[in-house]
């Protein structure tokens, strides 16, 4: 199958006075897996929709493969999707479904037959064809959807939250099986979801929205560890996030701020001097009680220990810093060191673990 | 659930069981076991003389035809509405609903008198026709008059039932095969449509049950040899012993039967309603110009089909003299008040035995509900099955039973033979409108979650209590729903109706349109009373339709502060 990459450039769209989606750039590489990522309304599906040609934009233009396809009704499009809710057919059984998509295209019947029978053989339904989709569980439901949109050889695969309808374990199956499906066919993917740990374990890239706009595009480590803004920082795993002033300092620069007093961060970008926000995951805070020997080379901070929850491979530790609570995860192992509600601690943070963040 | 049901809902079940007993059941029985033996013992001979009779071979074929083309007339009214109204950007909400009630507050055999006015060899229509073109169209010679005035009243039923069935398509169903390459025409007719079947089959199999059951509108238009109209006439006529009426019956019960369930059969496993939470319907699209045309054309044309039998019946309760002209000749209030002065009474029985009947329909509905399904009594499934089963009586073959079966009681107390009491006519229409209660009551009852009665529980209520305080509260709606229905198509029967009503003081206001309606003098009457009856029921729907709708904007809110 030829890699095509997509292109989205400017693309605007609204409903009414809703602005769904504000001037789009996008670049999807050739044969990558990519993951829309946002929360429900922000726009994600949406630009989905606009690449499968259900949703027009006012603005912008669509390239597959350096073509503009704005102007191409969804039937000539050759772009597959797989939908949120699978959309299988129930007058038809599964194999009529798979085949539907290439009856379209004219084939011939010997062709098709041959083709029904290698898709649903890859997707691992061989023996299924001839039941209706109502006697299928939900797994087996989508891959009949993911069998019925990859029989058509489709430049671009599109899967609208494709494992939002199957319960926690055969999600985390199902993406490991659509990955290597993906690989295996080399074409190039788009898929939308909400869930982060999703998007993170089985992409190339990530595209994260927010209110229609795209906040960040980058490998999931990028995204995790350099995240741009405050809304990435957060929705991409968890953050202490702290707001003050970064100014130059002795030895380089100095975070200032009422909830934590001041802070040397000696790493930070002279650039970004002026209102900041710091950010800081909370696997990065070192807990130890109180008056332990502090190791020269992190901040230290005094907090009081006001809540925990165990989580198995870890412990999280809500800390009452001044006003204001720090959560710190510790990692858990047999006979590890626990405190206590009420525990006077000191918190230890490596400066380079902070990110800042422009107000 | 410790015990499977208690004492009082065995007893409650057993009373409604009696009653199904006694005035369907039994009935109904009798009129197949008359049917089918000679002096006790078991006969085909009377099948045999039946389907010697020319005229009973004719009429068996006719109503087969009437039925069938009926359905045929009513789809070529409602599939392109249907299609128009959930594919376009197309405000038919309004028309949907008014067009949706309107065969309920006029039955097709008001309006027929009218639509001879309007539609007959020397009709409006046709003068019209004649004297700018040259030629004119039978619309109202022989069956074709059945089937136009049958067709014009019952096509929204089919339409109901499409429209219902193409929104409930998700929206999903339709792109994804367009993204697989689909489109037009292909799209509709591989996808759209098979997924609208079911709906169409449905409100199909309903034109068909009512065209079959009517007995009034053939009558109505001298149209005698159909099995509905030969029924009542032998029987009538010939007397209550005279086997053939009963064959007749026999057959219309078959008939209905199969109709029904030839219609589950074809479409057993296929609830097709594709709609997911958080979904949407299929998409509409805006007309273009010639679109446009052709839709509204079809629209207006349509619209000006149905209303023509209720312009026609105003018309004619308004005129003095009236044919051989396109309008009537001599304008006058007359009608009214000879309507006025000799039939307030009918009105009256209407009302009278209409609310008995939506009264225990509503009664036996919340009832057969509550055992079914939140009880495990042996033997509901049975009682609804036994309610339910009234669809494919036709209203004739009922009254025939009745007859037959009663005729040998007497009213307790008083010196009247029980087939002249007027109390059999409002039992007559219980059993034939408790389906449709029933199935109303169920779905009210099915909306609400069995844990708001375990809260009540919870909190210290009995199951009495419960019920009083939460579950029939809740079940308002759907109850109201039930028993105006029932309480407005029963105004409207008149196929039981016509086979009991003994004397003119005991005749409810259908009966009395009919009556009037028999001679020509009295068609002005009779559509002035008429239009009385649709006006009321009119009003009583817009009524009921307000209330449910404030009702159900008060639990919307309720829903959505969840």
């Amino acid at each position: 199958m030829a890699k095509v990459k997509v292109e989205f450039q400017n693309i605007a769209l609204a409903f009414g006075k809703t602005q769904v989606l504000r001037d789009i750039d996008l670049a999807v590489e050739p044969g990558e897996f990519f993951a829309l990522l946002g929360p429900s309304g922000s726009g994600k599906s949406t630009l989905l929709r606009v690449l499968a040609g259900f949703a027009r934009p006012q603005a912008g233009r669509v390239l597959v493969d350096g073509k503009d396809i704005s102007a191409v009704p969804p039937w000539q499009r050759d772009i597959g999707m797989v939908f949120q809710n699978y959309a299988l057919w129930p007058h038809m059984t599964v194999a009529q479904n798979v085949a539907f998509g290439l009856e379209e295209r004219r084939l011939p019947k010997t062709v098709i037959a041959q083709k029904v029978a290698a898709v649903l053989e890859l997707v691992g339904l061989a023996e299924l064809g001839a039941r209706r989709p109502s006697q299928l569980s939900g797994g087996q439901q989508q891959r009949v959807a993911l069998a019925r949109t990859i029989a058509i050889e489709p430049k671009v695969l599109l899967l609208d939250e494709p494992l939002s309808n199957l319960d926690a374990k055969l999600r985390v199956h199902m993406r490991m099986e659509l990955l290597a499906l993906q690989r295996k066919l080399g074409v190039t993917t788009i898929f939308v979801t909400h869930d982060q740990e999703e998007a993170l374990s089985i992409s190339d890239r990530v595209a994260v929205l927010e209110a229609g706009v795209i906040q960040q595009v980058g490998t999931p480590v990028e995204l995790f560890d350099h995240p741009l803004n405050r809304f990435i920082a957060n929705f991409v795993g968890t953050a202490n996030m702290f707001a003050g002033t970064l100014r130059p300092g002795a030895d380089g620069m100095v975070f200032e701020s009422a909830a934590l007093g001041t802070l040397s961060l000696p790493g930070a970008p002279a650039a970004l001097a002026g209102a900041v926000e710091i950010a800081f995951r909370p696997h990065v805070v070192t807990l130890v009680e109180a008056g332990a020997a502090p190791d020269v080379g992190l901040i230290w901070l005094k907090g009081t220990v006001a809540a925990r929850e165990f989580l198995g491979e870890f412990i999280r530790y809500v800390v009452t810093v001044g006003t204001n609570d720090i959560v710190a995860d510790q990692a858990h192992y047999t006979d590890a060191r626990k405190f206590e509600p009420g525990d006077a601690v000191d918190l230890g943070i490596q400066p380079e673990q902070i990110r800042v963040l422009r107000a | 659930m410790t015990k499977r049901y208690s004492f009082p809902q065995a007893a409650l079940a057993l009373v409604i069981a009696l009653f199904l007993f006694i005035f369907l059941v039994i009935p109904v029985f009798t009129v197949i076991y008359v049917a089918f033996t000679s002096n006790g013992s078991f006969t085909l001979s009377h099948f045999q003389s039946f389907f010697h009779l020319t005229l009973m071979r004719e009429a068996f074929y006719n109503s087969l035809i009437v039925g069938l083309m009926s359905v045929v007339l009513s789809s070529v009214f409602a599939l392109p509405l249907a299609y128009f109204i959930t594919r376009f950007q197309f405000k038919g909400a309004l028309l949907i609903q008014t067009l949706g009630v309107l065969p309920l507050i006029m039955p097709p055999f008001v309006g027929a008198a009218a639509m001879q006015l309007l539609f007959g060899r020397s009709g409006s229509v046709n003068l019209i026709l004649g004297e700018w073109f040259g030629f004119t169209v039978p619309f109202m010679e022989g069956l074709n008059a059945v089937i136009f005035v049958e067709a014009l009243h019952y096509f929204p039923f089919i339409l109901l039932n499409l429209t219902v069935a193409l929104n409930n398509i998700d929206s999903a169903m339709e792109e994804s095969a367009q993204n697989l390459g689909a489109s037009g025409l292909r799209l509709f007719r591989r996808i759209v449509f098979p997924l609208a079947m079911p709906g169409y089959v449905a409100g199909a199999a309903l034109v068909f049950l009512k065209v079959f059951d009517d007995v009034a509108t053939p009558l109505v238009l001298n149209v005698t040899n159909i099995l509905a109209a030969q029924a009542y006439l032998r029987i009538t006529s010939i007397g209550i012993d005279d086997p053939i009426g009963y064959v007749a019956s026999v057959i219309m019960v078959v008939a209905s039967m199969a109709a029904l369930w030839g219609s589950t059969w074809v479409m057993r496993g296929k609830d097709y309603a594709t709609l997911q939470r958080g979904g949407s319907s299929l998409a509409t699209r805006k007309l273009r110009p010639w679109q446009a045309v052709f839709a509204y054309g079809w629209i207006i044309f349509v619209l000006l089909l149905v209303l023509s039998p209720h312009l026609g019946i105003l018309l004619l309760s308004f005129s003095k003299v009236w044919s051989y002209s396109v309008l009537p000749d001599t304008y006058t209030l007359e009608n009214y008040v000879t309507v006025f002065r000799d039939s307030p009474f009918m009105l009256w029985n209407t009302a009278l035995y209409c609310g008995i009947a939506g009264g225990l329909d509503v009664l036996i509905g919340v009832a057969i509900a509550y055992l079914m399904l939140r009880t495990r009594l042996p033997g509901r499934h049975a009682l609804d099955f036994i309610a339910t089963g009234a669809v494919a009586i036709p209203g004739v073959v009922l009254g025939i039973g009745y007859l037959r079966t009663f005729r040998d009681f007497n009213v307790p107390f008083a010196d009247m033979p029980f087939t002249s009491f007027w109390l059999l006519i409002a039992f007559a229409y219980t059993v034939r409108r408790l389906p449709y209660a029933l199935r109303s009551c169920v779905a009210a009852l099915q909306q609400l979650h069995v844990s708001m009665e375990e809260a009540a529980e919870n909190l210290g209520a009995n199951n009495r209590r419960t019920i009083w305080r939460v579950v029939v509260p809740l079940m308002a709606g759907g109850i109201l729903a039930g028993f105006v229905t029932s309480f407005l198509t029963a105004a409207v029967e008149l196929s039981a109706t016509i086979m009991l009503v003994s004397a003119t003081s005991d005749a409810p206001a259908s009966y009395g349109i009919y009556l009037y309606m028999q001679s020509i003098a009295g068609r002005g009457p009779g559509a002035a009373l008429g239009v009385i009856a649709v006006a009321l029921v009119g009003v009583g729907t817009y009524a009921s339709h307000r209330i449910m709708r404030a009702r159900n904007l008060r639990f919307e809110a309720l829903q959505a502060l969840k």
